[in-house]
């Protein structure tokens, strides 16, 4: 038990992740309206929502143009997540865009930020105040980003990914030291076994990388420095396996190996740390060249709470990973010598 | 002591090269055919982009193949010759110095013969000094980040085929700085925003010495 408290702590966090990472509901969000500019006289359009119950909700809804309101003149229910809103457009909005707002007694407050392009513009309109009721919204769930989406519960399996596979790569890097020191074969085959997991996560962050982008970014691979430092760091893992399948005599593929990765790694350490620097303005990764970073928003201790289990929960599932795999090989190595002899 | 070490291993590279001839014939001779290749698939270029990244690649290939070499002559005995002669650390230094002196004269050569054959109407408003430092620094970079590489792709026994393996990842971020800085210069982009490219460059490459000057004694051990 003392041995392999860790474990169980690992599969609890990755447990934990998964259930509630999955399970909690987003929050109520505008998705969609049926029009994008609003000009004075009437008008009347369709919004669409995500995971809203409006068939039997208490509704008001107007669009706020630099804090002044014009309240709608009619909310028709088209179901549980469209509405119909007719409104009376004045004259004299001061500022281009205007926001919508819906309140509901069962979501909350609902804010599309900069919904209609407004024509008609002037030095501002007469001050209303459209009632607003008391929301009986409460309970656990993620913020609803724009074009994140649901796809927001990615975040506890793609980011993890590469601080395990990070972790696991200074361990073969420390493996890759102790060969050089020691001349010890049971080393490489550690420092194997870690590049081999690495390698593994390296993939999967990739993976889970590439889809996330299809969604959000509508592409599966960019031009951005994370994306270049994965790039990298995937194709140094395969040149490690590639100089090792060359090699036949086990002590020098050691060595070339130990020297390759500590090479490569050193490299890839400052790759990382110099180059995001320089092209920081072209990162479409979140806290790059004003892409929000998902901490700057104060909705998210919510994603917290399951972020840093997850953080946890992969770095212990990948130190496992590698101390079976070395077991494995080190079996592997015993095993080739009983048969030998 | 170690200056006078490496300045013998430097003149005797210069000797053993200048008794091979073809060689140096034989690199000439990789840049020529693939700039004309280009040439007679596009004729003339006259964005900068394309220009920019095309000739970075022919300078990329071009740094493989003649740094591929260096260590080829190594092989057996004679290893162990020099090995009785030199330190390991003063070996790696001086065959660093060689290849970045060789890597500069091969990025002269190669650019002369780019803007020869893909036409030089992109230089018109660039930096010329500028531009002449970042190709200069690209490729005293690749050298210097390439030489351990082709030392473990000898010792491994293969040919140019792993050393392109081995090197690309770590010639990658040298890459991406210097073909930046490049496209600024060409662009006509003042020193301020040029800058600190290439002084991550320079970051780069000290780096790269360092740690080859650590690493290369492990190499040769046997």
């Amino acid at each position: 038990m003392r041995q392999w408290w860790w474990k169980i702590l690992g599969t609890a966090l990755l447990l934990y992740v998964v259930i509630i990472g999955l399970r909690t509901p987003l929050a109520p969000a505008l998705i969609h309206r049926s029009i994008d500019r609003i000009a004075p006289g009437p008008v009347s359009f369709v919004v669409s929502s995500y995971n809203t119950r409006f068939a039997n909700d208490v509704l008001q809804g107007w669009i706020e143009n630099d804090s002044q309101r014009v309240c709608a003149t009619n909310i028709e229910r088209l179901s549980d997540d469209q509405l119909r809103i007719s409104m009376d457009i004045p004259t004299g909005l001061r500022k281009e865009m205007s926001d919508l707002h819906i309140f509901s007694e069962h979501s909350g407050a609902l804010v599309m930020y900069d919904a209609f392009f407004t024509e008609g513009r002037g030095s501002g309109i007469e001050d209303r105040n459209c009632a607003v009721g008391k929301s009986l919204r409460s309970g656990f769930e993620f913020p609803d980003r724009n074009i994140l989406n649901e796809s927001i519960r990615n975040l506890f399996f793609h980011v993890p990914m590469w601080f395990a596979m990070i972790t696991v790569m200074s361990i073969g890097v420390w493996k890759s030291v102790r060969v050089l020191r020691a001349n010890s074969m049971a080393e490489d085959r550690a420092a194997l076994a870690a590049v081999q997991v690495g390698l593994l996560f390296g993939l999967f962050g990739l993976i889970t990388g590439s889809l996330w982008a299809r969604v959000t970014w509508e592409t599966w691979w960019t031009i951005d420095v994370k994306l270049n430092g994965a790039a990298v760091g995937v194709l140094v893992y395969l040149a490690y396996l590639v100089l090792r399948g060359s090699v036949a005599e086990p002590a020098k593929r050691a060595r070339l190996a130990a020297i390759y990765s500590i090479f490569a790694f050193t490299f890839m350490l400052l790759f990382f740390l110099v180059l995001p620097r320089l092209n920081a303005v072209d990162s479409l990764h979140p806290g790059n060249g004003g892409n929000p970073a998902f901490n700057t928003y104060d909705l998210d201790n919510r994603l917290r709470l399951v972020f840093y289990p997850a953080c946890a929960g992969w770095i212990i599932m990948g130190v496992w990973m590698y101390q079976l795999r070395r077991r494995l090989l080190n079996l592997e190595d015993h095993l080739a010598h009983a048969t030998d002899q | 002591m170690a200056r006078k070490e490496i300045t013998h291993l430097l003149r005797l590279e210069w000797q053993l090269d200048r008794r091979q001839k073809h060689a140096w014939g034989s690199m000439a001779l990789y840049v020529v055919s693939t700039v004309y290749t280009c040439y007679l698939g596009v004729k003339k270029i006259a964005e900068v982009p394309t220009w920019n990244a095309l000739f970075w690649i022919i300078l990329l290939f071009a740094a493989f193949n003649a740094l591929g070499r260096s260590f080829q002559r190594e092989e057996g005995g004679r290893q162990l010759y020099l090995h009785t002669l030199a330190h390991p650390r003063n070996v790696v230094l001086a065959r660093t110095l060689y290849n970045a002196m060789v890597m500069l004269v091969l990025s002269g050569v190669s650019l002369f013969a780019y803007t020869l054959f893909m036409g030089d109407q992109v230089l018109a408003g660039a930096d010329l000094p500028l531009f002449a430092l970042s190709v200069a620094l690209g490729g005293i970079g690749f050298a210097l980040s390439l030489t351990l590489i082709a030392a473990i792709a000898a010792r491994a026994g293969s040919g140019l085929g792993l050393m392109a393996i081995l090197g690309f990842p770590i010639v990658l971020p040298m890459l991406l700085a210097v073909m930046r800085a490049s496209k600024l210069a060409l662009d006509g982009v003042a020193w301020s925003v040029v800058g600190k490219y290439l002084v991550s460059l320079v970051a780069l490459d000290v780096l790269a010495v360092a740690l080859a000057a650590i690493l290369f004694p492990y190499l040769w051990r046997d």
